[in-house]
């Protein structure tokens, strides 16, 4: 496994990694979810962690959060050790979680003014943060309405906001949009985008490739506890950097032949999707490929709706770095 | 917006012991006042339970040169701090599934603020709803026959009793895993408060439930509300005097608060 650093390396040692995780490892009774993860964030940076449902994300924010204490290796939270300096850590992060973790029986001003209190403000600084943090987030009108009567994407930018009002220094969003509707969703990455222009950098996991294109600077793509690819989006499609040749053959009982006549075209996997009546292939170069795939489509007989070369999504990028899928080198053993 | 941006992350601060506390304890004691149902079952309850008693069962019941309503008041509204403080166990359970309780772990405060909180908002509305049981207990025919300084001395006692066992229900509610799970254990204060000296006199029950009773922390504040309420009447029905009863229930109270307070952190940090 070779290491995953973010950042410049010639710059190192001039600025203090936000978070600063090496061989991290957490076991919960026979599972590993984190398993030797790798990770370094430098000042300034949005960072993603992206990955699927059980890849380790939610435990190593949570880690990061110092709600988990993990088994092994290190983990340093703006230069500071999670495991000897807790409180340390707590000072300069702000957690939003995956549910909104407010009061519904309190209003978003007074959600805010607890948080804040607790974060050691005084009555007056308090009232003040908060209602800076209801303005930036569009929540003034609301703010005193009790929580109970707010949608879901309005609890979850609340919730936002009290990680907020304790001017973290880095912000921990555990799939923040999970649940949302597409409009709050978009809604609520504008948020996000104006609070990293303020220089909050942010830790966010997500289960969602645009999600990630859309909000973070670097990608880390996690599977099994460890970070399997890292870097800048661009640098992540670059990596796979094969095209795909998609076919949509006419009649369903083609997509076997179509699939084993595409299949001698590279030795890129060939992926069939059933329900769609496509067949997709990764290949190398690009129109002479195409050429050759219509021509043995032909020769096999088959004939197609719709024939089409592209480079790859994010999505097919996350399969193929996290195994199997039609792009890029041949699937890991499972 | 530019005062946010110039003023520092997260500067070296953090809110002390008593303040955090205070903080947590407004929130559940707004949630408790602002959610009209958890104020009204709890009320109607209350009374339905003593109506009951009072007038249904009371008749049956003989505890001997005394009214029942007078045996019953005192042992009613003692076990009643247990059914109050069973709610503490879903509310801690709900707040651990709701998220809240992550987002108080990741902040700069005392953990054990997060559960004293909670602890103390909770023994708050314990006086609320001892207010409420006390005063149908007044209208139902009950009265204090010692001084009156005893009897405040026993809504005291009755307090102390709750923030004791609010610790347990704490403990119970990291432990469940579930607001229901929650509230199904709790239900073992049924066992616990009929299995005592609050509705019926000890010496009613077969010999092997008389043990039991006897020696558990429930007889024992029960009769020390008992004896501080009723005075020199109580003699009717216990054998020693109010010093006797009330030393040995603080004891219980400390008890309980020495086990399940240093259980209920521990479970807390541990997340």
């Amino acid at each position: 496994m070779t290491r995953m650093v973010f950042g410049n390396e010639g710059e190192e040692g001039t600025m203090t990694p936000t978070i600063e995780a090496r061989g991290l490892t957490k076991r919960f009774g026979r599972t590993r979810a984190l398993d030797g993860l790798d990770l370094v964030a430098e000042p300034g940076q949005v960072v993603a962690v992206l990955g699927p449902n059980g890849a380790g994300k939610t435990t190593f924010v949570r880690t990061v959060a110092t709600l988990i204490r993990p088994d092994g290796g290190e983990l340093r939270v703006a230069g500071r050790d999670v495991r000897r300096e807790p409180a340390a850590v707590r000072r300069s992060i702000g957690l939003a979680g995956q549910s909104a973790a407010v009061e519904p029986a309190m209003t978003g001003r007074e959600n805010l003014q607890m948080v804040a209190r607790l974060f050691g403000l005084d009555r007056w600084a308090a009232r003040a943060a908060s209602g800076e943090v209801l303005e930036r987030l569009g929540l003034s009108e609301a703010a005193d309405r009790l929580v109970r009567t707010y949608s879901g994407g309005m609890r979850r930018k609340l919730d936002l906001g009290a990680s907020l009002v304790g001017r973290p220094r880095l912000l921990l969003l555990d799939e923040p949009t999970t649940g949302l509707d597409p409009r709050s969703r978009i809604e609520l990455w504008e948020t996000i985008h104006g609070l990293v222009g303020e220089g909050t950098d942010v830790l966010l996991t997500t289960q969602y490739l645009d999600e990630a294109d859309h909000l973070a600077s670097r990608i880390a793509i996690v599977d099994r506890g460890r970070v399997v690819a890292s870097g800048t989006p661009e640098e992540l499609k670059r990596r796979v950097g094969r095209n795909v040749i998609e076919v949509r053959v006419r009649h369903r009982e083609d997509l076997s032949r179509a699939a084993e006549a595409l299949r001698g075209l590279d030795d890129g996997a060939v992926r069939v999707e059933e329900a769609t009546r496509r067949v997709r292939v990764a290949t190398g170069a690009g129109p002479e490929q195409l050429r050759s795939a219509l021509g043995a489509l032909g020769a096999a007989g088959v004939e197609t709706d719709d024939v089409s070369l592209r480079s790859p999504t994010l999505d097919e990028v996350f399969l193929a770095l996290t195994g199997g899928g039609p792009v890029g080198p041949a699937g890991r053993a499972a | 917006m530019a005062t946010m941006a110039m003023r520092a992350h997260g500067a070296e601060r953090s809110a002390g012991f008593a303040r955090s506390t205070l903080a947590i304890a407004g929130r559940t004691v707004r949630k408790f006042f602002r959610t009209p149902q958890l104020v009204l079952v709890g009320t109607i309850q209350g009374a339905m339970f003593l109506l009951i008693f009072r007038y249904v069962f009371g008749g049956a019941i003989g505890v001997g040169g005394l009214p029942y309503v007078d045996f019953l008041v005192p042992g009613y509204v003692t076990t009643g701090v247990l059914f109050v403080a069973m709610g503490t166990a879903t509310g801690v359970a709900e707040d651990l599934e709701q998220g809240l309780v992550d987002r108080l772990r990741s902040l700069p405060i005392p953990g054990a603020a997060v559960l004293a909180g909670r602890a103390l908002a909770d023994a708050g509305l314990l006086v609320w709803s001892l207010a409420v049981t006390i005063a149908i207990g007044f209208a139902v025919g009950f009265r204090t026959h010692g001084p009156m300084i005893d009897a405040l001395a026993a809504g005291g006692l009755l307090v102390v009793f709750g923030f004791a066992f609010e610790w347990a229900f704490i403990t119970l509610g990291m432990v469940a895993g579930s607001p229901q799970a929650a509230q199904g254990l709790a239900l073992m204060v049924f066992p616990l408060t009929f299995v005592s000296s609050a509705y019926v006199p000890v010496g009613s029950m077969p010999g092997w439930l008389q043990v039991v009773a006897e020696h558990q922390p429930l007889t024992v504040m029960v009769d020390a509300v008992r004896a501080l309420a009723l005075g020199p009447a109580a003699a009717a029905v216990l054998d020693h005097g109010a010093a006797w009863y009330v030393g040995r229930s603080l004891a219980w109270a400390a008890g309980i608060v020495a086990v399940f307070a240093p259980l209920a952190v521990a479970r807390f940090r541990r997340g």
